[in-house]
């Protein structure tokens, strides 16, 4: 398996405060990987240096080879390396299906492309995808009129209508009713084996990344405390002592 | 529902066609709320559909302005003996040197606004919310200004566009002429927007004004379709402004070109008022506002500026997302959504 992700000793200030410190990991090809670690310990931080909401402030972050920690987000995003966020960010006045459109990546993005119609056959596809997360009924409701829990399905949704390559997802799970929580581990491990997209989960959930992810990577005060396989993260007593404080 | 729609188009185009036959002595009235059509329009392009409000527009409605005319008379004669000698009574266009002028003028009209709309645009479409308000706001300010110390196009006194020229007819085919073609600018913007917003450029520039971030995050070079959107603004808002000058016959910096205490604040007003980020509402909008200013400024002269201000009390406190808006709520099956309670209420499951 080839490397997709390659982060290499990137640090990240906020005048002093130290967000990411001497973070290095790496993303094997069609890999699940977790990312942990307490409150405030630098993921989401370690998330937008990757995709390039703001600038590193020391090394260097490469997606297939290519070196992305100096382009801008949307360019980013186009190499095939898309973000989900936190709170969701969805189209709060257009419907489900005009999000998921909105989100399908243009085959030839120049100036005489601006003004193209939009093919029909990609509203079937939106429809199968808001199918797969369970959002077919809700396609014609606004957006903004859907539950927070139904707006992270459709944030994967639009994200898997982009087909990227690598899915960096922050929560997927948090705010989201427990008895769904099955279904889209279920979901998620169909992304990464029948779309062959490979996946960076932050989750706070244990049990889901546990029965995720292949490989886990842990921070706490935004440096690297631990790396490794779900059972020894589960067993370190580093991690566990970040988490709960020594004892 | 479809051959329905056919016939209300049909019937409004009958209308604006038959319009100064039938109210002649509305002419000039029913030009002016054209142009005010138009305004709102390509207000609502930015400050409806992609959220962005701008208090600049009026510039290139002014630039547009000054552009046709300085063609009209440059191209003939020297527009600076024009501009500080009354020049209009020494210079007579004839009838071919008039339309030649005319027509260069409004190409032009329209292609500077738009150029100038790309340069400020990639300058200032960086800055959200509030500070692209306040910067925009300036903008026509200082255009204002600036072209008030400008000798070539008589600074602050102003300039006279070229006077119908003689021999073709009078004042009546004059009216006539610049109603037809402020009735067809105003229909081709109509009809070119209701075109681009229900292409790839309209999802997205509603997708900006729904959360920019996100767009971009998902591989969407927004900052490309805020200019472009501006430049569709710019272009026919640059030939409003080219037939305005016109018509009106006297162009002044501050008062008509780059009036951004009455336009500049008419068309944000039309377009709330209609309801923004609707095709209608802008049109609507304007009629509904142009009716009513036209009405107090005939019957209550004076009273004008406190009708508006009440005007704008009640459209902020009973329709604050405008007649369209408001009816669109009312009757959302009307507008194409149709929403079944069953759907609204389902529980997502996965299995």
């Amino acid at each position: 398996m080839s490397t997709i992700l390659e982060v290499n000793q990137v640090y990240k200030y906020f005048g002093g405060v130290k967000a990411n410190e001497d973070i290095s990991l790496t993303v094997e090809q069609g890999s699940i990987v977790g990312l942990i670690g307490p409150n405030g310990s630098g993921k989401t931080t370690l998330f937008n240096s990757i995709v390039g909401t703001h600038p590193i402030d020391k090394g260097n972050i490469k997606f297939n080879d290519i070196e992305v920690s100096q382009l801008p987000v949307p360019t980013v995003a186009k190499l095939g390396l898309l973000r989900t966020f936190q709170q969701t960010r969805i189209y709060g006045k257009l419907n489900c299906i005009q999000n998921m459109l909105i989100s399908s990546k243009s085959e030839k993005d120049t100036i005489f492309n601006i003004f193209s119609k939009i093919p029909e056959d990609l509203t079937t596809k939106a429809e199968n995808l808001l199918q797969f997360v369970g959002l077919h009924q809700k396609r014609k409701l606004r957006a903004g009129d859907l539950s927070f829990g139904q707006q992270k399905l459709l944030e994967l949704a639009m994200a898997l209508m982009n087909e990227p390559k690598m899915l960096l997802l922050d929560e997927p799970t948090a705010g989201i009713n427990p008895t769904l929580i099955n279904g889209i581990i279920d979901r998620l491990i169909k992304v990464n084996k029948e779309f062959g997209i490979t996946l960076l989960v932050i989750e706070h959930n244990m049990r889901v990344i546990m029965s995720l992810a292949q490989r886990i990577f842990c921070l706490a005060h935004g440096q690297m405390l631990a790396e490794g396989t779900p059972e020894q993260i589960k067993n370190d007593k580093r991690v566990i002592d970040a988490y709960l404080g020594v004892q | 529902m479809k051959g329905n729609k056919l016939i209300i188009y049909g019937l409004l185009l009958a209308f604006g066609l038959a319009a100064p036959f039938i109210f002649p002595a509305y002419k000039l009235q029913i030009s002016f709320m054209w142009i005010l059509v138009i305004l709102a329009l390509t207000w609502d392009v930015q400050g409806g559909q992609m959220g962005y409000n701008s208090f600049g527009n009026i510039l290139f409605f002014g630039i547009g302005m000054y552009i046709c005319a300085g063609i009209q008379i440059g191209m003939f004669f020297p527009l600076a003996e024009w501009t500080s000698s009354g020049g209009e009574k020494t210079f007579l266009h004839t009838p071919s040197q008039y339309f030649q002028g005319f027509f260069v003028g409004l190409v032009l009209a329209s292609i500077v606004p738009a150029i100038v709309a790309a340069l400020i645009g990639y300058g200032i479409l960086g800055l959200r919310g509030h500070y692209f308000a306040i910067c925009t706001l300036g903008l026509g300010i200082a255009a204002g200004e600036i072209a008030g110390g400008i000798e070539l196009i008589g600074a602050g006194q102003g300039m006279t566009a070229p006077p119908w020229p003689k021999g073709i007819g009078d004042t009546e085919l004059r009216s006539e002429f610049f109603y037809f073609l402020c009735f067809i600018l105003m229909v081709v913007t109509f009809i070119f927007l209701k075109w681009a917003y229900q292409t790839r450029f309209g999802l997205i520039l509603n997708a900006i004004r729904d959360n920019e971030d996100k767009a971009e995050a998902m591989g969407i070079y927004t900052m490309r379709y805020k200019i472009i959107g501006w430049i569709v603004s710019a272009f026919f808002l640059g030939i409003a402004g080219g037939l305005m000058g016109n018509m009106v016959g006297y162009i002044e910096p501050t008062e008509i070109a780059f009036a951004g205490a009455t336009y500049g604040v008419f068309m944000v007003l039309m377009a709330i008022l209609g309801g923004k980020g609707t095709l209608w509402g802008p049109v609507i909008g304007a009629v509904a506002f142009h009716i009513f200013k036209e009405g107090f400024w005939t019957f209550f002269l004076g009273w004008q500026y406190v009708a508006l201000g009440a005007l704008i009390v009640v459209i902020v406190v009973f329709f604050p997302e405008g007649i369209m808006g408001w009816l669109r709520e009312k009757y959302p099956e009307k507008f194409g959504e149709i929403v079944d309670e069953a759907d609204r209420k389902a529980q997502v499951e996965l299995k």
